[in-house]
């Protein structure tokens, strides 16, 4: 079972990656934004499976985005990759240090804190006045090992470090939840204490979800930032981390890929909802939101498991 | 001396702003353990009905002290409608579900509300200072304080008077406090905990356009306001312990007052001092400062 999937995941990515040069141009940027979200949602879904809901997960995607940025200002480094490691890093080391007092957490007050850290922060760039305020700053054009392409070119070559980030992530999440420590994770939330009786410390097994699920948010508030070429301080706003839940939900936690297709969905429902009804799209997502709970309690994803179990006991 | 008189009165002006927001958001988590994000919108429809009262009532002439009355009530009637619409029409279908579940519920019709109030009001913004000029000022040494501030407090000190009485003393108070003590206990005892969750809900729709209602004199209502509430009054409710009422008080005051500091001492702070505070507190109390000891299920 794993290796089909791990099969079809592999044959989506060469497939992306190889139809970019014939796709439009509006729809290598809104796939590469998406791909970008998608790794934070990843991150989610990690933490999801353990019944944790971060409301604050645009805390590391603002991180990320703003490392880029300060990097490429201050220290004129323009190499995407390093650039999009060192977001990562500085996201992970971000929420390794939290992770002390959030991985106490359960619940609402998890997401309550969580959310409370990422205004702190939203708080601290809105103040600084020599980081733009509440306009942000703009992000020089990224390199790719001394190769320094333009408008089309440059869209497509961060399509394809978005794609390849998203490979490696996706790949690597998939790895740990056949850990014992991944595994662990839907034990968690049906019964903590329980797992502490097997002697596993949670707190920590949390700590860790919480570092892993900080570096993809870093990951993508990196890609994002060299994408869109601008940063601001409404990356860190609730209302981003409340965009990345809404994927979340949409998605469903039930497997890697779902983030990537989830992601993909929310982005193009999105800009058509712009596209068509400009003064409705919130209403929209929220309408589409309210009914995926409703209906499909646990996410896109259970359509194919839901379709396979039919199958299964028709035959 | 003056700036510690300034950032006392200047913090029970913001305290009495923050415990009117927060006091429908604890009381339905109190009673239902809902997360109520939807409270920003009846902040903003309370506004937003207050500033349409106001233009109203002042385009007419009428006299001023009717005008107060006219801008609550409607909000508040507002209020009423939209709570009882949500509770009925949409959160019936969702108890049972896991309390995160039901926050992102809230969060998909706050956004749905979002687009409604522009619907209904468009994007424009709206101004609704005249109840401000009409209530003046008054002088208190070498500070001018607004009338219409001090009736802020005292609106916000009442209701917190009456929340008490109405929590021990009322026979609906004393049911509300067996529910949030334990809902499935109260319900074998034969309390009607469905009626209780209605009424509860939409009292604290009420509050929440109350909230939105009076401050609509003090801001420019426009698009966006209920989005910054949200997180606000999250923020009191857990440093007051969710669901506890002198909870929101004892938040709301703190909370007041770290900020009149910062806007007076150290203005760069202003913005992050609320969050700030509520990590602290949460960092040594974890459920915040008023809760009851949980016992631990195994």
């Amino acid at each position: 079972m794993a290796t089909r999937a791990n099969l079809v995941g592999f044959l989506a990515f060469v497939l992306l990656a190889a139809i970019a040069p014939a796709l439009p141009g509006w729809f290598i940027s809104l796939a590469t934004i998406a791909f970008a979200n998608a790794l934070v949602v990843l991150g989610l879904i990690i933490l999801w499976r353990t019944g944790l809901v971060p409301f604050g997960q645009a805390l590391y995607y603002c991180t990320g985005a703003y490392t880029v940025a300060l990097l490429a200002r201050w220290f004129g480094f323009s190499d995407a990759i390093v650039l999009v490691l060192a977001g990562g890093l500085m996201a992970g080391l971000m929420a390794f240090v939290i992770g002390f007092l959030l991985a106490r957490y359960r619940e609402i007050f998890f997401a309550m804190l969580s959310l409370a850290l990422s205004m702190i922060l939203w708080g601290v760039l809105v103040k600084t006045e020599s980081l733009g305020s509440t306009d942000g700053f703009g992000v020089d054009p990224p390199t790719f090992a001394g190769y320094a392409p333009h408008q089309q070119a440059l869209a497509l070559a961060l399509y394809w470090l978005v794609l390849a980030v998203c490979a490696v992530s996706a790949v690597a999440v998939s790895a740990y939840f056949r850990t014992a420590a991944g595994a662990l994770a839907v034990p968690i939330r049906d019964n903590e204490i329980r797992v502490e009786f097997l002697g596993v410390s949670v707190d920590r097994l949390i700590h860790v979800k919480l570092v892993i699920a900080g570096v993809l948010g870093g990951f993508g508030g990196a890609l994002a930032a060299m994408t869109i070429g601008h940063v601001d301080p409404a990356m860190a706003y609730w209302t981003t981390s409340g965009g990345f839940v809404f994927v979340t939900i949409l998605a469903g936690a039930g497997s890697v890929a779902a983030a990537f297709v989830g992601s993909l969905v929310f982005e193009i429902v999105r800009s058509i909802a712009v596209d068509l009804l400009p003064g409705l799209w919130q209403l929209i997502l929220g309408s589409v939101l309210l009914l995926t709970i409703l209906f499909l309690p646990e996410g896109l994803g259970s359509i194919a498991s839901r379709w396979r179990r039919s199958k299964e006991q028709a035959s | 001396m003056l700036t510690a008189f300034a950032i006392l009165t200047d913090g029970l002006v913001y305290a009495a702003y923050l415990f009117l927001v927060a006091v429908g958001l604890t009381l339905i988590f109190g009673v239902m353990k809902i997360l109520n994000v939807t409270h920003g919108s009846f902040y903003a429809f309370g506004a937003y009905g207050a500033a349409t009262a106001v233009g109203i009532w002042w385009e007419r002439d009428l006299p001023e002290a009717g005008g107060f009355l006219f801008m609550v009530l409607l909000a508040m009637a507002i209020g009423l409608v939209i709570g009882l619409i949500l509770e009925r029409g949409i959160l019936r279908l969702v108890y049972g579900k896991d309390e995160v579940v039901i926050v992102l519920v809230t969060y998909a019709v706050f956004l749905i509300l979002e687009d409604v109030i522009t619907l209904i009001w468009g994007p424009r913004s709206y101004a609704a200072y005249q109840p401000m000029v009409a209530a003046g000022n008054v002088d208190v040494g070498e500070l001018t304080l607004s009338n219409y501030d001090i009736g802020l407090v005292l609106l916000a000190a009442a209701l917190a008077v009456l929340s008490f009485i109405a929590l021990k003393r009322t026979r609906f108070g004393r049911l509300l406090t067996v529910v949030i003590f334990d809902r499935e206990t109260a319900a074998a005892f034969g309390v009607n905990v469905t009626v209780v969750y209605t009424v509860t809900f939409v009292i604290g729709a009420i509050l929440g356009a109350l909230g939105g209602a009076v401050m609509a004199p003090k801001i420019s209502v426009t698009l966006g306001i209920g989005v910054e509430v949200i997180v606000l009054a999250f923020a009191v409710v857990a440093i007051g312990g969710m669901g506890s009422v002198e909870g929101a008080l004892v938040g709301a005051l703190i909370v007041g007052i770290c900020r009149a500091a910062a806007v007076h001492l150290v203005p760069q702070i202003e913005l992050f001092v609320i969050y700030g505070v509520m990590a602290l507190v949460l960092a040594f109390r974890p459920y915040g400062l008023f809760t009851r000891a949980q016992p631990r299920k195994i």
